[in-house]
């Protein structure tokens, strides 16, 4: 097997795009999740039943399909509706339903870890629904939270990897196009696996920076009086 | 027993014949209870007497299946209107809720904001009072309970009498037309009970209407001007504190405050 660094280098550009491509769907897609997220995962438990049940049946049906077959709809079956959705938009909208749907259960499950007392407490200050969502469950919730959501975080890099199947030109795309091209399988698959590893590192890294800043900054949230 | 008819001037408060069920579980049965301005009245009673379901029912905590609630003059929450019951708009509960306090056992501070965080939430957000103005009397009251130096303290930081002393004043901050304490010293270590009570003390002193749950006899006693003993779910008897405690009429209520004065007269030989 030739092993050619001027070759190598040559591809760099062109994976590179790919690079950029791939953090922008990844950061914008997660971004979105996070709202999309919060709002189903507060949906599940608001009190009008009907939105409890369409939130219930958006999550367990989304996270019980494959995210590859979420994709695969979007981009060729939606068209036979006459709706046709460009590349980027589709793997978007893809990534941001499917993490959404996971995201709504962490969120969900982070309010309801929330002690009753705290509800109680609220409520007989008077404060709405809505006000003690805002200031007293969701900051505690956020907290209890973080780990799970920070993850995904790392984890929405690699998964952004599935877009390549519906022609998005990401990083994995490029990669395949350049192999397929050149045969060059080895030293393209290669690279394109560092640069995952280039980009999901650090960020695994910041994320559990954040996670330690943030526990030892709220220690006084493991206080005497998390239990009711 | 003051004479407080639902409605007359003096009485704050006026539970009607109110039944509550948790599914064939009668905890409450056709209770019915008025508190005038200025009172001070505890129940006393065994555990499972429905005592903290009668104080959520009071703030719509819980709901009751029958009966009314009236509070400053006016049926609140469920009530029967030209014949039919109507259920007050969130709203409306919210702003009976506001004036009424509720102090727990287990304190409820909420643990990411620090005691004056606290005590000025509910005047801001609820009463919406302007930040100085909430503040600065957020530090009165933390003065008041006599924890001045503690308002940046998160409630971790603080002991358990600490804490509910910063609850109690965050309950005052709404300026309560009625105080309801449900067993407020239970969770505390003996040695902090003393402090928690020197406050509810005061509190009653000032002239501030109090609904306790409570099983401290002494402060019962010397604090109330009704003590109400519950049992199963009825009222078994009330009266001012000299007739309960020294001529119980019900076997029931001599049944329980013998078993009381056992248990504390044999924690003090222990201790
Ligand atoms: N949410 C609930 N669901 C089902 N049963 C309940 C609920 N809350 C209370 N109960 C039951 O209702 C009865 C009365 O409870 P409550 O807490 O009012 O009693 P209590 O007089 O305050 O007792 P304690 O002195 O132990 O605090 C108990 O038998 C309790 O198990
Ligand atoms: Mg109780």
């Amino acid at each position: 097997m030739s092993f050619s660094l001027h070759e190598m280098i040559s591809f760099l550009p062109t994976l590179l795009a790919g690079a950029r491509i791939t953090i922008t769907v990844s950061i914008v897609s997660y971004v979105l999740a996070l709202i999309v997220g919060l709002a189903f995962g507060i949906a599940r438990i608001i009190r009008f039943w009907p939105v409890r049940i369409i939130a219930a049946a958006y999550v367990q049906f989304i996270r019980g399909t494959p995210l590859l077959l979420q994709l695969f709809f979007i981009y060729y079956v939606l068209p036979y509706t006459g709706l046709v959705i460009a590349p980027f938009p589709s793997g978007v909208l893809g990534l941001t339903i499917n993490y959404s749907a996971y995201m709504a259960e962490v969120f969900r499950s982070g309010i309801q870890a929330i002690p009753h007392g705290q509800w109680q407490a609220a409520r007989s200050l008077g404060m709405s629904r809505r006000l003690l969502m805002r200031r007293i469950i969701l900051p505690q919730a956020i907290r209890i939270v973080l780990p799970a959501i920070g993850n995904f975080f790392v984890s929405i890099f690699k998964d952004s990897a599935l877009v390549s199947i519906i022609a998005m030109r990401d990083l994995m795309f490029r990669g395949e196009l350049l192999a397929s091209a050149t045969f060059k399988y080895f030293e393209i698959f290669t690279m394109v696996a560092i640069i995952y590893f280039i980009i999901s590192y650090p960020t695994a890294k910041l994320v559990e920076y954040i996670e330690v800043k943030l526990n030892v900054s709220d220690q006084h949230m493991q206080g005497p009086l998390g239990h009711v | 027993m003051p004479d407080a008819a639902p409605g007359s001037d003096t009485t704050i408060l006026a539970l009607h014949g109110i039944s509550k069920s948790y599914g064939h579980l009668a905890v409450l049965r056709q209770v019915t209870l008025a508190i005038d301005k200025g009172e001070v009245v505890c129940i006393i009673g065994p555990s499972g007497a429905g005592k903290s379901t009668l104080l959520r029912c009071v703030n719509h905590l819980d709901s009751v299946d029958s009966g009314t609630i009236s509070f400053e003059g006016r049926p609140v929450y469920r009530y029967p209107l030209a014949g039919r019951m109507v259920t007050d708009p969130d709203r409306r509960i919210e702003e009976v809720r506001a004036r009424i306090g509720m102090v727990f056992q287990s304190f409820n501070l909420f643990p990411h904001l620090t005691a004056l965080g606290n005590i000025v939430e509910a005047p801001i957000h609820v009463l919406r009072e302007r930040p100085d103005a909430a503040l600065a009397r957020g530090r009165d009251l933390l003065a008041k309970v006599g924890l001045r130096e503690k308002e940046n303290a998160y409630p971790h930081q603080l002991s358990g009498g600490q804490q509910q002393r910063v609850a109690i004043a965050r309950a005052l901050a709404m300026n309560p037309k009625l105080m309801l304490f449900d067993e407020a010293t239970s969770a505390l270590d003996p040695e902090l009970v003393g402090e928690v009570l020197r406050v509810m003390r005061q509190l009653a002193a000032e002239g501030m209407t109090m609904l306790v749950v409570t099983h401290e006899m002494d402060f019962a006693r010397d604090v109330a001007d009704r003590v109400v003993f519950m049992a199963d779910g009825i009222i078994v008897e009330e009266g001012p504190p000299g007739a309960i405690f020294s001529a119980p009429a019900n076997p029931r209520t001599r049944q329980f405050l013998q078993n009381v004065l056992d248990r504390s007269g044999r924690l003090q030989a222990n201790g």
